[in-house]
């Protein structure tokens, strides 16, 4: 077993899809919360395969995305203006800040570093002991786990030239501002798995038993990505609106995991916070705890608390905010493919690799747009 | 009186001096003792500015540059040595030509031990003596530490474009297929696998290779007026060099994702890191289109050379606007577009 | 999110207090992660984030959720609840 090749199986791609068709009676909106999911969903084309029916809505979830503009001004202003190494993961250096991107700020000098783990920029800080090594950490609860351990192993080994300039959201507050929205269309939502792997699942049953909004926890590969939606159609058929599925058991369990929830728990606590292009969203982020404060770039450097600035995605016309709640689709911005491209985006979804404009863009059909 | 630059020359003749790039003894020194003893010949030993040869008739001559930049100079497979010369071989011999000359300008940096560049020198030399072409002129620079990264290579090249072959990427027409010579995306994983900011061990090495032999034989094998277009898909990768070509000809090219060969190393790398393999390098593939009705004959005869061993159509010319689509396993296609700038690992 | 790749646990090093790596095979590519935060021994299959390992594949589960698609396929539907 890989357990990756087996769930492309191509048998079970084509049973799965006969299956969602007989079952479906009515129309259903399916939304997911996953960047990497609504990667694969257009990378495998998988809504052609579905009934007409069956609409995919694809919701905020890439912390690229929804990272602020301020905080990638931020990030521009250590690596320039505080002569920092600045590293990050490598779906950051295209996002546009008011002041440009990363990889712009990189191309006029300054000293920024794309990196795969947050430890590898702790072993750089070792490495370079007079230089301060800032790590502009992004992230749902999948990635908290490799952003605390590289600091706790900062502190652990006395890097004071080490910092995280901090960029952390957690789901289910976006789930239920959504659900909160008088014209929400969601019927129902695939919730991520690798979040999940995290978090565990318990707490979608109060959203579900709240909402009657069913939530399914899914995989990536393509037939676990059908048979999220497959459970999502038959609990929509069957009525069984407030029930929690797990159809990605071989890596998410009830309970999540829990050590790593302890470190989270233990660093972490809920702010509210700014969601580039949503709004801001009561406990939606999570921040540094008051003794990691010292560890805390914003705090350690000065910079002004850029989290809270609202964007100005609007002046643009960028659709980023409707797009991410599922009202509208990439095609339906008047931007999209026209003066918003991958090389040159007006707004962050077509920035990151992993956003739903990007994703559209890059895997588009003559269907989706006509470019 | 004594020289301080030949006192620096013979104290420490173990690492790349600004002198070195000066044009003088110090450059001489490193001609007479690391380039002529690999490359000699009579035609480099002309010792000019440039290289005078004969042409022989009705033959067409093609010329080709390119410059080699890759970082480490040394990685799975091969190195920047490897690179230089293949790559410049490999860029004539999708032009249809025999290479015969490479020329090789280096751009080293203050501090680069000599060492290192008699190795890059010595594989520069096999992989010539591979391909059967020879070095007949070159020059060095010399620039400050940090001015650039251990060293830079330009090569160029000079062959022969036998008669009758007419081999260009607008040739691509309607009922073509496209032959691919082997594995899709090992040099580039292998490249990325020594970047100290990703790090990971795999038994992928590069595929540098040179592929004129391989050229050589479906251009001789009786394929001369058939084969269209013969490119070989570097940095960009497949998806970039396909790209070219539906644009230079004004067609549509539609893969099948089944039957690309991607090695499963190369798949769980790209999985990892966030990339697609039709946009990693490559530097010893071929891709090769020509009519559908020649396809058997042209994998028999690449299939017969180690190189070629797992030539695959993996996709079709078609008639319609010029882009390259990809039909997924499951029956959806997509669009294969150009890469936006430079390929970034990324989490999410 | 987001990118998480299965991975074979090769070997695992725990010399650096409250901080345990190890070497993992993902199809080809071996790559050090931190296991510092999963409960996990050698020869299990974990996924992997960011050079972190998230959770520990459940292999009878792996094969449930095959079994249950393969039933899909074969049309034996509607299948059990999972």
């Amino acid at each position: 077993m890989r357990y990756t090749v087996e769930y492309r199986n191509k048998e079970h791609i084509t049973g799965l899809t006969r299956a969602i068709s007989q079952m479906t009676t009515r129309a259903w909106r399916i939304m997911e919360i996953c960047g990497g999911q609504t990667h694969a969903i257009a990378r495998y084309r998988l809504e052609d395969m579905l009934p007409h029916g069956i609409r995919l809505l694809h919701g905020p979830g890439c912390p690229v995305c929804v990272t602020p503009e301020g905080l990638v001004d931020c990030a521009i202003a250590l690596a320039t203006d505080s002569g920092a190494t600045l590293a990050t993961f490598g779906d950051m250096m295209r996002v546009p800040g008011s002041r440009g991107t990363l990889m712009e700020a990189r191309a006029e000098g300054a000293d920024v570093r794309v990196m795969y783990a947050p430890l590898d920029a702790v072993a750089l800080a070792a490495a370079t002991p007079g230089r301060e090594v800032v790590f502009f950490a992004i992230g749902f609860e999948t990635t908290l786990a490799a952003h605390l351990a590289a600091l706790s192993e900062a502190v652990r080994r006395g890097l004071g030239n080490f910092s995280l300039l901090t960029s952390f959201f957690t789901v289910p507050p976006a789930m239920e501002a959504i659900l909160s929205d008088p014209s929400c269309e969601v019927d129902a939502f695939l919730a991520a798995g690798h979040v999940c792997a995290v978090t565990g699942y318990a707490g979608y049953r109060r959203i579900a038993e709240t909402f009657a909004r069913p939530v399914v926890v899914t995989g990536f590969e393509p037939a676990d990505l059908l048979y999220g939606i497959y459970h999502s159609v038959r609990l929509l058929e069957g009525g069984e609106t407030r029930a929690v599925v797990n159809a990605y058991r071989r890596a998410v369990s009830e309970e999540g995991n829990l050590r790593q929830q302890a470190l989270i728990n233990e660093m972490l606590e809920p702010s509210d916070g700014e969601w580039r292009g949503i709004g801001l969203l009561p406990s939606g982020c999570l921040r540094l705890r008051k003794p990691y404060e010292g560890y805390d770039a914003i705090v350690k450097f000065a910079l002004r608390d850029a989290a809270g600035e609202r964007t100005s995605a609007s002046a643009t016309g960028c659709m980023a905010g409707e797009i991410m709640l599922g009202k509208k689709l990439p095609a339906e911005c008047p931007h999209f493919g026209a003066d918003c491209l991958p090389d040159h985006p007006a707004g962050a979804p077509m920035a990151s690799t992993e956003g739903v404009c990007a994703a559209y863009y890059r895997y588009r059909t003559s269907k989706t747009i006509n470019i | 009186m004594i020289n301080t630059n030949c006192q620096i020359l013979h104290n420490s003749s173990d690492r790349i001096l600004m002198g070195h790039g000066g044009g003088g003894r110090l450059t001489r020194q490193l001609i007479e003792e690391v380039f002529y003893p690999a490359f000699g010949n009579p035609l480099l030993a002309q010792s000019h500015d440039g290289c005078v040869f004969d042409v022989e008739e009705g033959y067409k001559l093609a010329v080709t540059t390119d410059s080699f930049v890759v970082s480490p100079v040394f990685f799975p497979g091969g190195d920047i040595g490897h690179l230089a010369v293949n790559g410049s071989v490999n860029d004539l011999a999708c032009c249809g030509a025999r290479p015969l000359y490479l020329t090789a300008g280096f751009i080293l940096e203050e501090g680069l031990p000599v060492d290192t560049l008699r190795k890059v020198v010595a594989s520069m030399r096999r992989a010539a003596g591979m391909a059967g072409v020879r070095i007949i002129a070159g020059d060095t620079k010399v620039v400050e530490r940090g001015r650039c990264d251990a060293l830079y290579i330009n090569t160029t090249g000079i062959g022969l474009v036998p008669p009758g072959v007419r081999i260009a990427p607008e040739r691509a027409r309607e009922g073509d297929v496209v032959i691919c010579s082997g594995p899709i995306g090992a040099h580039g994983v292998a490249v990325m696998s020594e970047r100290e900011s990703l790090g990971f061990s795999t038994s992928l090495r590069s595929d540098t290779a040179p592929l004129n032999h391989l050229t050589a034989c479906l251009l001789e094998g009786g394929l001369k007026a058939e084969v269209h277009v013969m490119r070989d898909p570097t940095r960009g990768g497949v998806a970039t060099a396909l790209n070219e070509i539906a644009l230079a000809a004004s067609v549509h090219i539609a893969l099948e994702e089944d039957s690309l060969p991607i090695p499963e190393a190369v798949t769980a790398a790209a999985d990892m890191l966030g990339l697609d393999p039709l946009y990693i390098a490559n530097e010893g593939i071929l891709l090769v289109i020509l009519p559908g009705e020649c396809a058997a004959e042209a994998l028999g005869i690449m299939r017969g050379r180690p190189e070629g061993r797992e030539a695959a159509v993996i996709g079709r010319v078609e008639a319609g606007r010029p882009s390259v689509r990809i039909r997924t396993p499951f029956g959806g296609s997509r669009v294969v577009d150009m890469p936006m700038g430079e390929q970034l690992p990324r989490i999410c | 999110m987001c990118l998480a790749i299965p991975g074979k646990i090769i070997s695992i090093d725990r010399s650096t207090p409250s901080m345990a790596m190890a070497e993992a095979d993902f199809g080809g590519i071996v790559k050090n992660i931190c296991v510092e935060w999963v409960e996990v021994k050698t020869g299990d299959y974990v996924l992997a984030h960011a050079g972190m390992a998230i959770s520990v594949i459940d292999a009878g589960e792996a094969r449930e959720t095959l079994n249950d698609l393969d039933a899909i396929a074969r049309s034996l539907y509607p299948p059990s609840l999972p």
